[in-house]
């Protein structure tokens, strides 16, 4: 297991090194600079600009800034915002929380919703169920999450009033940030109601950013359980006359969640996407939002930054998954 | 994160659920802004969102500009002076003026002319410690205002009189200083934070004199305001103020009918009738200090002639554009500065809509088979809400007259920075909301000669042009500027550098609850006045 482990993490340091490469040169080779976007229409003193880039280390030759940016990286220094002058990796855990509460929320529906779901499609396969449930799957996965997520403020914050429209608690609510998350602050704030302000703020979008994944969860489950209904074990299982929920919830799942943990860990990707949209909308302070009004303002730390640690949320997601993978399929480990 | 950290933090959590709970008749007013500050020190940064959350709740200037006009007032000066030579302004300051006191500052003594002078020579003097006290920081208003070749030096008279001696005369020197870049700092507060090393602080934890005091901001999410119970102008009648950023204007209007929020900026324009429709809002509109144009490049061939401009401009349909691009929220654009401020010239008459004309006009200037780029920007601007779409409808009209257009674009910055080449091909699509309500920050950036492969993206320099201008930026009577900036405005209509196009009308809903707000020609957002019922 250990050098399975151990195998694994030394992939992870190409893979790095490449993806801080990759986010160095993207936001260089998008057209624009900071300073003319800050200074708008008014413009900027050619000279005075020059003397600011002299001043961000912009005007050395790219390799020289992409070799001093690797080694400040490794020195746990990703650099400063442009635009807030804070610390880029200050921001990254201010906001980190805010999506991480978000995306938790998600995965919980969309793994809650999905599995059964699909596990339900199986089993009643090719009937109204089935067919209603996988149509369904597919409208959620071709839905784009900007115009579901307006439609869905509109109908239950509009018109009926169940939730709020957006933000992440009420505004008569007023404690510091402890841990980030929203759900514990509001809890060790002591605060009357708070708690319960934040989970309904919550609702909303866990439910549009768990639409994607949980298609793609209830997709998957679904075919793999038919494989796996299909296969000789299970029948030996019906054959010992076990009770079909013990075939179905013991022996068949267990070898149909396989594949599907594969695809949960590869929905923290996507679910990432999706934040940025969905933070987008409900005006949510996490890492998505901050990445799109970065880009826009060439702000090349912060994109720099928050690309990079966004990419080793989803490697370290994926290594947890593939370590999973490994407790779950022993042929994985062994080989 | 220690057990020390969380006591800390539910204690202070306690203390203000305390406040909140004891304050239970506290009148809070919502604003659903429409993006992040990029911080709170409004001397580094240029955009209108960082202005509404730093410069116009937390502080004041020496002259400040009277609520809903350009025209400006006494602020942290009670009174100045202007020598006769117009080298030399006096402000005489208010005496008994209070810093905020907050959980991170208490100020020990009134405000005096040492704050005046830290918070303008941070930004002029290079040898200031407080010059780079943040890595990049551009001082971008105060050197597009050219205030560093301006300034020759500000004197320290005594406690309460500050004198600043110009380089040249500089009529619009006093609206300048009423601009959020010469917002006034505490001195006393900057000197704590430099000996805390702890200067970024500046940018982060605001101390000023202003109406609001700052409570505490999470990033991109919400920002807290305190009315200043020591305001030398008097308490507000709210007692919060609180901006929730909503980016998206169709969820910004959600919240506000959700009662969510009491005022929000930028509403769709998809949305006015429906917020007209609603009787829990109330709907403020004005026009914007604002104008849209198209440049063309006046050093190039056959755009030099102004025969040929004046043809094309002839060819713009301006109705068409109010009614596909501004949806009615506009108003035709006939000159260079819009008509709500002083010495627009009204007497001047537009060229009217006319392809038989225009066709007709090209072919005596000897021009046929004329093809020409416009530049259509990327982004919605208050001045242009779709560029794009604008330059179709030129295009279609232009087509009429035998005139092939190309619309291009680039990505804005992109934009901003090669539409200033003197040899640009293609006639631009642009715009300029007024800074300070004065003609010159409009007739002089946009079309004076030293503009030219800048700010002038007409390229154009006109010696009689300029002559008006430059003799009304020395003059101080009013009356007289009034009379050279109409003239220059003749000058400009007759050499039609620019189609003029449009001025923006700017809405502004809110919830019925709301009084006393009043709309800023200049864009900015104000709560100072503003009462809510409960």
């Amino acid at each position: 297991m250990l050098r399975f482990l151990l195998g694994r993490i030394g992939l992870l340091i190409p893979t790095f090194l490449g993806v801080t490469l990759i986010a160095f040169s993207f936001i260089r080779m998008l057209p624009g600079d900071p300073l003319e976007l800050l200074a708008g229409e008014r413009g900027i003193d050619p000279e005075r600009k020059l003397e600011v880039m002299r001043q961000m280390g912009f005007d050395k030759p790219l390799w020289q800034q992409y070799l001093l940016y690797l080694g400040d990286i490794f020195q746990g220094d990703l650099g400063t915002s442009f635009v807030s002058k804070k610390p880029v990796l200050e921001e990254f855990f201010t906001l980190f929380p805010a999506t991480v509460e978000l995306g938790l929320c998600a995965i919980i529906i969309a793994v809650a919703i999905g599995i059964p779901a699909g596990i339900f499609a199986a089993v009643k396969r090719g009937s109204f169920f089935d067919q209603t449930i996988m149509g369904t799957a597919l409208i959620g996965y071709s839905m784009p999450i900007f115009w579901w997520g307006l439609l869905l403020i509109i109908l239950f914050s509009g018109i009926l009033q169940w939730t709020p429209v957006s933000g992440r608690i009420s505004l008569i609510y007023f404690f510091p940030q402890v841990t980030g998350f929203m759900l514990i602050d509001s809890l060790l704030s002591g605060q009357e109601g708070a708690f319960k302000s934040a989970v309904s703020h919550l609702i909303l979008p866990s439910v549009v950013l768990a639409t994607i994944p949980l298609a793609v969860i209830a997709r998957q489950t679904r075919s793999a359980m038919l494989e796996v209904l299909g296969e000789d074990f299970v029948r030996t299982a019906r054959a010992k006359g076990l009770a079909p929920s013990r075939v179905i919830g013991l022996h068949a799942l267990r070898n149909a969640l396989i594949p599907v943990i594969t695809t949960i860990g590869l929905q923290v990707g996507v679910l990432l996407a999706g934040a940025i949209l969905t933070e987008t909308i409900f005006s949510w302070p996490g890492i998505g939002k901050w990445l799109v009004d970065s880009i826009s303002r060439r702000d090349y730390f912060v994109v720099q930054g928050a690309l990079l640690m966004i990419a080793a949320v989803v490697m370290l997601v994926n290594l947890f998954v593939d370590v999973l993978y490994g407790l779950v399929n022993p042929r994985i480990r062994h080989n | 994160m220690n057990i020390r950290r969380i006591t800390k933090a539910t204690l202070l959590g306690v203390s203000f659920a305390a406040v909140m709970a004891s304050a239970a008749s506290a009148k809070t007013l919502v604003y659903c802004s429409e993006g992040s500050p990029e911080g709170f020190d409004p001397a580094l940064y240029t955009s209108g969102t960082t202005f509404d959350a730093s410069s116009k709740p937390i502080y004041n200037r020496l002259v400040e500009f009277k609520r809903g006009t350009t025209e400006v007032q006494p602020g942290l000066a009670e009174s100045w002076s202007v020598s006769d030579d117009g080298l030399e302004y006096t402000f005489n300051l208010r005496k008994g003026v209070k810093f905020h006191t907050t959980d991170f500052f208490t100020p020990t003594r009134d405000f005096n002319a040492d704050d005046v002078i830290y918070s303008f020579e941070r930004q002029l003097k290079t040898d200031s410690p407080w010059h780079q006290y943040t890595a990049g920081a551009a001082w971008e208003y105060f050197n597009g205002m050219s205030m560093p070749d301006l300034i020759k030096e500000i004197v320290r008279v005594d406690d309460y009189t500050v004198k600043f001696v110009l380089n040249r005369p500089e009529a619009p020197m006093v609206a300048n200083l009423a601009m959020d870049f010469a917002s006034i700092f505490s001195k006393e507060y900057a000197d704590q934070l430099a000996e805390a090393g702890a200067k970024e602080q500046l940018n982060q934890q605001p101390v000023g004199t202003g109406p609001f005091k700052f409570v505490g901001y999470q990033k991109d999410a919400v920002i807290r305001y305190a009315a200043n119970e020591d305001y030398w102008a008097g308490k507000q009648p709210i007692d919060n103020l609180i901006f929730a950023i909503t980016t998206d204007a169709s969820v910004r209007l959600q919240k506000l009918k959700a009662g969510e929020c009491h005022v929000m900026p930028y509403p769709a324009p998809a949305d006015i009738e429906d917020i007209k429709a609603d009787g829990n809002l109330q709907l403020l509109e004005q026009q914007g200090l604002n104008v849209g144009y198209l440049a063309y490049n006046t050093k190039v061939a056959p755009f030099d002639k102004p025969e040929v401009r004046k043809a094309l401009n002839k060819a713009v349909n301006k109705q068409a554009i109010l009614d596909a691009v501004f949806q009615g929220a506009g108003q035709a654009a006939k000159n260079p500065i819009p008509p709500t401020m002083w010495s627009y010239n009204d007497a001047i008459e537009d060229d009217s809509f006319d392809l038989e004309a225009s066709k007709k006009m090209l072919e005596e200037a000897g021009v046929s088979d004329l093809k020409m780029k416009i530049w259509a920007m990327p982004v919605q601007r208050p001045y242009n809400p779709n560029a794009r779409r604008m330059a179709e409808v030129m295009q279609a009209d232009f087509g009429k007259i035998g005139v092939d257009v190309e619309i291009v674009s680039y990505e804005w910055g992109e934009y901003l920075s090669r539409s200033k080449d003197v040899d640009r091909d293609g006639a631009v699509l642009l715009g300029w909301t007024g800074d300070n309500g004065d003609p010159d920050n409009f007739l002089a950036v946009l079309l004076g000669c030293d503009g030219v492969g800048g700010s002038n993206r007409a390229q154009w320099c006109n010696d009689e042009f300029e002559a008006l201008i430059q003799k009304a930026k020395q003059v101080t009577d009013k009356a007289e500027r009034t009379k050279l900036y109409e003239e220059a405005q003749v000058v400009f209509k007759r050499e039609a550098p620019w189609a003029t196009i449009a001025h923006s009308v700017v809405f502004m809903p809110m919830s019925a609850k709301v009084s006393g707000y009043v709309m800023d020609p200049l864009g900015g957002h104000w709560f100072d006045g503003v009462d809510i019922a409960n």
